[in-house]
């Protein structure tokens, strides 16, 4: 694997271009203008995108095209159809003695299609959840509704790998919640290692990113807009629907935005909660990288999602044509 | 014009916020077809009154009748009032067409009606082709016609209006006042008025209301409380005068600022404590030897249609308008007609400025 860490020469001249570039008009904007261009306090943010986010999703596209000597091809996206496509290939040049061993492997586009599914599963189960507790919270009449926000933030100040652990000791044979079962004297349940368990550790871990961003924008709504609504004979129902409702889809958005990418991209949980039975993509992706080592079928693989992804959102954002969801999409 | 006939009665109402009394004991009511202001300075309790008519507060106690029923637990959208918000309170994701419409749309009609209605509605507040455009891209003139559509295009009994020019220039400003009352009187609607712009109660209602500190102070048409305030803050709040602590020496003799003036109160007793107010204008400026008191011209300004000064006549100076300037320094007489002198009972309530609890 060492080979694949040679990164090419001409993104490190570009990297390198693109840094003395960024450093003498950073220079100049200073000097033309006799002082600091506002603009030049973002050259930190532009500097940690260029070098974190960039020049990554473009190595990333780099490794996608090229085999492991560096040639461009194509036969990395061939694993997407046939996960064992790279090994055979190898097999086969092994020689015909060896040719027993090749044998067609799992089609990843199952993967693929169970992620997205979990993932819309999971982004309209948050959804379900996340909207009335959003609305709740954001109700001035109710005095719970801050002590409910400082409720929902303190679970995040815990890693989200301990988060989900967390669960395990409550959902094993032994955990708490089959302990009470039998306490009570019921039959012990099969909690962990299925969908359902996956799920909820999903829905666990996000749904805190589907609740602020409704929240937040339902308490930027003006008040008086529902007092209008009931002035003009709307009950409550009515003015949900006609006023609340459509005033807070960009919350909504944003909401199904910062769930969706995270749930298709999911990798430790299923690992955890679902006990290796079920696979998601990012736990594909993360086995070509870490287990295998092959960067190019892992970039493959990480660029098709990607893509998936930007589809996904290029959707919403249709949705939302005034990016009020707070310019996440 | 106004009917004699109630159609709102507001009675014994007490509105207390977290222990604190915003409305005492108010008594009011509303005639068909009139148009009534009520007027006083912020924290006074005249938009908590609007609210509790509008029902988006309900009173701690009292009586809030609505031809004769009592709607005090009523919902807003249960009550034949609409109201026309401050801010105006458009809905944002909805266009001018749209917004007009929300009232008629909960009401089911028919989507020719509501169209019919609202084109209607357009052209009153002369808005015509603008009913594709969001609210956003109106001025606040505009907007605020769109609200005033909204809300008149549900035919209500009642309209409550709660500041509605308060973000409007004054030249604006004046035109939507004579607009504001020729729909009025077009449409025969009774009109709920809050403001504490003095001049904009006087020139438009049939009625006014002057409140403080969460009680009714007066009540009368604007002539009669500008002409006869019931006490001095309302002389005060209404209009400029020169108020003064006097002393009805007889019926029809005051003493003030060390002088006696002839006037036409009686039956306050002899030598009683009393307030005085004389309006600026009501003062006149005459020769030196023919005025009743002379003064000194301490100030002068010019105030456009009159010049304002400020006569020093030994104990106290009076504040005078006149289109005729005085020089400064010079000596003048000063002749109050008996009549232009209004005498009353000393305020028990002393001055001091009502708190802002209500915006």
């Amino acid at each position: 694997m060492s080979q694949n860490l040679s990164i090419p020469s001409w993104l490190v001249w570009v990297f390198v271009g693109g840094l003395v570039g960024f450093i003498v008009l950073g220079i100049l904007s200073v000097k033309r203008s006799n002082g600091i261009k506002r603009s030049f306090f973002a050259s930190p943010y532009t500097l940690w995108m260029v070098l974190f986010t960039v020049v990554p999703v473009l190595l990333i596209a780099y490794y996608s095209f090229t085999d492991t000597t560096g040639a461009f091809t194509l036969d990395n996206f061939k694993n997407f159809w046939d996960s064992n496509y790279s090994v055979n290939q190898i097999y086969a040049q092994m020689g015909p003695q060896y040719s027993v061993l090749i044998q067609p492997g799992t089609v990843n586009i199952d993967i693929l299609v169970y992620s997205l599914w979990m993932a819309l599963l999971c982004t309209a189960i948050c959804l379900a959840l996340g909207y009335p507790a959003a609305y709740f919270m954001a109700d001035r009449e109710i005095k719970l509704g801050s002590t409910l926000v400082v409720l929902f933030i303190i679970p995040m100040w815990m890693n989200f790998l301990l988060r989900t652990v967390a669960w395990m000791t409550l959902l094993e044979d032994q955990g708490l919640i089959n302990t009470l079962l039998k306490t009570l004297g019921f039959h012990s349940a099969q909690l962990m290692y299925n969908d359902g368990a996956v799920l909820l550790g999903m829905v666990y871990n996000f749904l805190p990113f589907m609740v602020f961003p409704i929240y937040t924008s339902l308490t930027k709504m003006d008040g008086k807009l529902l007092e209008a609504a009931q002035d003009l004979g709307a009950n409550r129902l009515h003015t949900f629907w006609r006023v609340t409702a459509p005033l807070s889809i960009p919350g909504v958005i944003s909401g199904i935005t910062m769930v969706f990418m995270p749930s298709v991209t999911t990798f430790f949980i299923p690992r955890i909660l679902g006990g290796g039975n079920t696979m998601m993509f990012g736990d594909l992706i993360e086995n070509r990288f870490l287990t295998e080592g092959n960067w190019n079928v892992g970039s493959a693989l990480s660029l098709i999602m990607m893509v998936l992804i930007l589809i996904s959102l290029s959707i919403l954002r249709k949705a939302d044509p005034e990016g009020e969801g707070g310019g996440i999409v | 014009m106004v009917e004699k006939e109630h159609l709102i009665d507001l009675q014994h109402i007490y509105k207390d916020f977290d222990g604190t009394t915003v409305l005492e004991d108010i008594n009011l009511y509303i005639r068909k077809k009139e148009f009534v202001t009520l007027l006083g300075p912020s924290g006074c309790g005249k938009t908590t009154t609007l609210r509790i008519i509008g029902g988006f507060e309900y009173p701690t106690s009292g009586t809030l009748l609505f031809e004769g029923k009592n709607i005090v637990d009523f919902p807003p959208y249960k009550r034949k009032v609409n109201t026309i918000f401050q801010k105006y309170a458009l809905f944002p994701h909805l266009n001018v067409y749209d917004n007009i419409a929300f009232g008629l749309k909960i009401a089911k009609m028919s989507h020719d009606e509501i169209k019919h209605r609202v084109e209607k509605m357009l052209e009153l507040v002369n808005m015509q082709g603008y009913g594709k455009r969001g609210v956003d891209q109106l001025s606040g003139g505009q907007q605020q016609r769109v609200a005033i559509a909204r809300a008149l295009v549900n035919e209500p009994q009642v309209l409550l209006l709660d500041e509605p020019l308060g973000a409007l220039d004054l030249k604006l400003r004046k035109d939507m006042q004579l607009e504001l009352k020729r729909m009025q009187q077009a449409l025969g609607i009774t009109f709920l008025y809050v403001t504490h712009d003095q001049e904009e109660a006087l020139t438009m209602s049939d009625t006014v209301v002057v409140m403080r500190d969460g009680r009714i102070l007066q009540i009368g048409d604007p002539k009669s409380v500008y002409d006869e305030p019931a006490n001095a803050f309302v002389a005060d709040f209404i209009g400029e005068s020169n108020i003064m602590r006097g002393t009805m020496v007889h019926d029809e003799l005051v003493r003030f600022s060390g002088f006696d003036f002839p006037c036409v109160d009686s039956g306050f007793g002899e030598d009683q404590p009393v307030d005085v107010v004389v309006r600026p204008e009501d003062i006149m400026i005459v020769g030196e030897d023919i005025g009743q008191i002379s003064g000194l011209v301490q100030s002068v300004l010019f105030k456009g249609v009159h010049y304002e000064m400020m006569i020093d006549v030994g104990e106290t100076a009076f504040k005078v308008h006149s289109t005729v300037m005085q020089p400064q320094g010079s000596r003048v007489g000063i002749n109050i007609v008996p009549y232009n002198i209004h005498i009353m009972k000393p305020m028990l309530i002393t001055e001091s400025e009502g708190g802002d609890e209500e915006e």
